[in-house]
């Protein structure tokens, strides 16, 4: 198990230099001077040349970027161009606010989106199906900062139950900090809910038709048995798969989310740093959600093994 | 039961925890997030703005735009406008209880003029030396004359700050910032809020009635609006015009509003490299009949839900150095018809770049209708803020829209844009007159001597039209009807000495 996971990571290792090479390369194809963009309305030439030099930003794109590599692995990730900040701290202060807004999300996400999905494929074409599926759909095809905004505007300003916009952490003020969390949280679960229900109703029915569960129904199993221990826990296999995917995209930030909701997470941390043209932060994050892709999907794999006695061979 | 019971009181504590208990706590929303909290590094509006809680300035901007006293007390300029003497305010504190006297200010401007990463050089380029001439008296002694001095003093350059703490964190002031102004930095989550608390030995400190103050940067203007709404927020800055109405008729709010010092306008490539090599960039007719296709208190009607000014000058006409002899023409569509014609042309293709925000977009497409009944075709080039930065720096454009927010003397609205040698000359327009008239003006310490240099200045310009001037925006707040004394200042500062909050 331990030599799985070990080759797993290591082959990880191509994949993150790759990505980095890929944003570094794409950054620098962007138009727009970053000392330009942050000096703003005050442009002494003189600082901005000092600026430039102590950025290495003067220096061939290449050596820009062993630069910065060389730096990764020693733990320095660089310096903000706009705050001034090392951006692993940066980086520190806002993983925890994302992977508290992806945890969250994901609860709804899960909540919502299995037991529709289990429903509407146990009563295929009932009302409870199409009910379910009218749901899904409207999750889907309703924009979060729409949601965002009628939430904000419903429950904040009309009925005051929630905070309309902000952040706590959760060792602070835990329950102010779920409070402000609830809403955003809940507009990305109710997106991902809706293509999880999607998910597990399909994989419920494509199991459902197995011989298999055949089989069970005859030796007389109740109808709970044979959909939650036959059918269920078979037809997960592509759902985690899924949910770990869901799981990484959160990771990344949901930006408009975030932006609406004000929540500092890597969302608009990552979106502020591109339009500021500051590299470093870009590339810290990229970085970092990347080996939070790669993370959740070796936890994908390693659940697959665990649902799977037949996969247990293959480790 | 006890399931019950728990619930009831998780309920109570979150409906707790959203009605805050009542305290003099003022919380204001913010367009953006401030960049670094050092007065000598920081750029962005939104920065200046908590520092007007937080830092002192050797001189202060009155509600008329007129220069006062704050942390300087009185001052004078030499008969040769080459050397100016300050007068310090005495007992003043850092918030670190270090003292304020003329050393600090000496070691301020000396550190503005010096640190590696200072934003304020350029700011400070006229002053050769400052030097401690009694305990609480400076001497500013410059290379040339210089009378924006003053009005540089009256921003981040003038922001006194404690000399040890800028010792001891060098670089790295930002922070901890630690000044001498009403409240004083408690701490700063980036992208979410900044705390300020009540400086008790502030030397103004019994006209501060706030306990504390925090900024929370909300960037969307709808949600800002909620929050104030909610009651998460008292005062709301810069809400968009098209809410100004909502505003007004909620019986919670109250609207406000000034004219900035600052204007929207269009930059024309006459100079800057191969682009401007174009009938429009060579030939003035053709700018002025752009021009007076505009329908410019249309723009503020149909954009700005009039809310704005119409212009034609660097200064907006609320502006005592506004050249009232140019009033902002009508819309005459005829003569820029004739313009056209003289200069040979009946139609004309022109590529208008503009940043991609909303507002730009409506205004822009506004614009492009209206010169088009004039004969020209303006294709519109939607660019991202950035990208627009350096494209119009290096020339890479025909006709360019961006805006500038404005500086409290009018050589900051004027000189760098169009002198010869001019920093952000981006149109690369050069005319002797017009640079000797704005250095004549510059070196001027007499008021009227100066308006008369603005005055030929703004006629050249107005023929040349090297920048054609669109308006003014204003500075607008949602406030909570709790919040009492404020005030809206013509720089879009929040000022908050004499500011109270009865919620």
């Amino acid at each position: 198990m331990a030599v799985y996971i070990g080759k797993r990571l290591l082959v990880a290792l191509p994949t993150l230099i790759i990505i980095s090479i890929f944003v570094f390369s794409l950054q620098k194809l962007l138009p727009g001077d970053p000392v330009l963009a942050m000096a703003g309305e005050e442009r002494d030439p003189a600082t901005l040349e000092f600026l430039r030099e102590k950025y290495r930003l003067n220096d061939p794109v290449v050596m820009q970027y062993f630069y910065w590599l060389g730096g990764v692995v020693t733990g320095d990730f660089g310096i903000s161009l706009r705050t001034n900040q090392p951006v692993l701290e940066l980086i520190g202060d806002k993983l925890p606010v994302t992977i508290q807004l992806a945890v969250m999300a994901m609860i709804f996400a899960l909540g919502i989106g299995i037991p529709m999905g289990i429903l509407a494929a146990v009563w295929k074409n009932s009302p409870i199906d199409y009910l379910a599926n009218l749901v899904a759909l409207s999750g889907l095809s309703v924009p979060n900062f729409w949601l965002g905004i009628m939430l904000i505007l419903l429950v904040s300003v009309n009925l005051g139950w929630l905070p309309a916009s902000g952040y706590e952490s959760i060792f602070v003020n835990p329950v102010r900090s779920i409070e402000t969390m609830i809403m955003p949280a809940f507009v990305l679960g109710t997106a991902l809910a809706a293509q999880l229900m999607r998910h597990t109703r399909s994989s419920m029915l494509g199991v459902m038709s197995a011989d298999y569960i055949r089989t069970a129904r005859a030796k007389g199993l109740s109808p709970w048995e044979v959909v939650m221990s036959h059918t269920f826990r078979n037809a997960l296999l592509p759902i985690v798969t899924m949910a770990a995917l869901l799981f990484g995209e959160l990771l990344a930030g949901a930006v408009l989310t975030e932006q609406i909701f004000t929540i500092p997470g890597f969302g608009k941390l990552i979106v502020d740093a591109v339009f500021t043209r500051d590299y470093a932060v870009v590339q810290g994050v990229v970085l970092c959600t990347a080996i939070g892709f790669i993370l959740m999907n070796l936890i994908a794999d390693l659940l697959y093994v665990l649902l799977n006695p037949r996969l247990r061979a293959t480790i | 039961m006890t399931k019950l019971t728990l619930l009831s009181a998780l309920l109570l504590a979150s409906t707790a925890a959203a009605f805050p208990a009542a305290s003099a706590d003022l919380r204001i929303g913010l367009q953006d997030d401030a960049d670094v909290l050092d007065p000598a590094q920081s750029r962005t509006f939104v920065g200046r703005i908590v520092y007007t809680a937080m830092c002192d300035k050797l001189v202060d901007i009155s509600q008329e735009m007129k220069i006062i006293p704050q942390l300087a007390t009185e001052w004078n300029w030499s008969d040769d406008g080459k050397t100016l003497t300050m007068k310090l305010r005495e007992g003043v504190k850092f918030h670190d209880d270090t003292s304020f006297n003329a050393e600090a200010v000496v070691a301020t401007i000396e550190r503005n003029m010096t640190l590696p990463e200072s934003r304020r050089k350029s700011e400070l380029s006229s002053v050769e030396k400052v030097e401690a001439s009694g305990e609480y008296e400076v001497k500013f002694t410059l290379k040339s004359p210089d009378v924006t001095l003053l009005a540089q003093l009256s921003d981040r350059a003038g922001m006194i700050v404690s000399p040890k703490a800028a010792e001891e964190l060098g670089a790295n002031f930002g922070s901890h910032p630690v000044c001498a102004g009403p409240f004083k930095f408690v701490e700063r989550v980036q992208q979410d809020r900044i705390v300020l608390e009540k400086f008790q030995d502030y030397w103004n400190a019994d006209e501060v009635f706030l306990d504390k103050v925090i900024y929370l940067p909300i960037p969307d203007t709808t949600v800002r609006l909620a929050n104030l709404r909610s009651g998460d927020l008292d005062i709301a800055e810069r809400i968009s015009a098209s809410d100004a109405e909502s505003v007004k008729s909620d019986p919670n709010l109250t609207y406000a509003d000034v004219i900035g010092p600052g204007y929207m306008a269009m930059y024309v490539n006459v100079g800057n490299g191969a682009r401007a090599e174009n009938p429009l960039g060579q030939d003035k007719r053709l700018r002025q009949a752009f021009s007076l296709a505009i329908d410019r208190e249309a723009i503020n009607q149909i954009v700005f839900e009039g809310t704005a000014k119409a212009g034609n000058q660097p200064f907006p006409p609320t502006s005592p150095w506004f050249n009232q002899n140019l009033p902002v023409q009508a819309r005459d569509i005829e003569k820029a018809k004739e313009l056209m014609k003289e200069a040979g042309h009946e139609t004309l293709d022109v590529e208008l770049q503009h940043a991609n925000n909303t507002t730009q977009t409506q205004m822009m497409q506004v614009i492009q209708s209206m010169v088009a009944e004039a004969g020209f075709n303006v294709t519109l080039k939607a660019t991202e803020f950035a990208t627009l930065l350096s494209e119009q720096t290096a020339g890479n454009y025909q006709l360019s829209r961006s805006d500038w927010s404005g500086r409290i003397d009018p050589d900051g609205n004027i000189h760098q844009f169009i002198t010869c040698k001019g920093g952000i000359n981006d149109v690369k327009y050069c005319d002797p007159d017009v640079d000797k008239l704005l250095n004549d003006a510059r070196a001027s310490t007499d008021d009227a001597v100066r308006k008369e240099k603005y005055d030929a200045a703004t006629v050249i310009l107005n023929d040349d039209m090297p920048i054609i001037y669109l308006g003014h925006q204003p500075y607008a707040y949602a406030i909570d009807k709790g919040v009492k004394g404020f005030a809206p200042s013509p720089d879009g500062m929040i000022r908050l000495v004499g500011v109270k909050d009865a919620d």
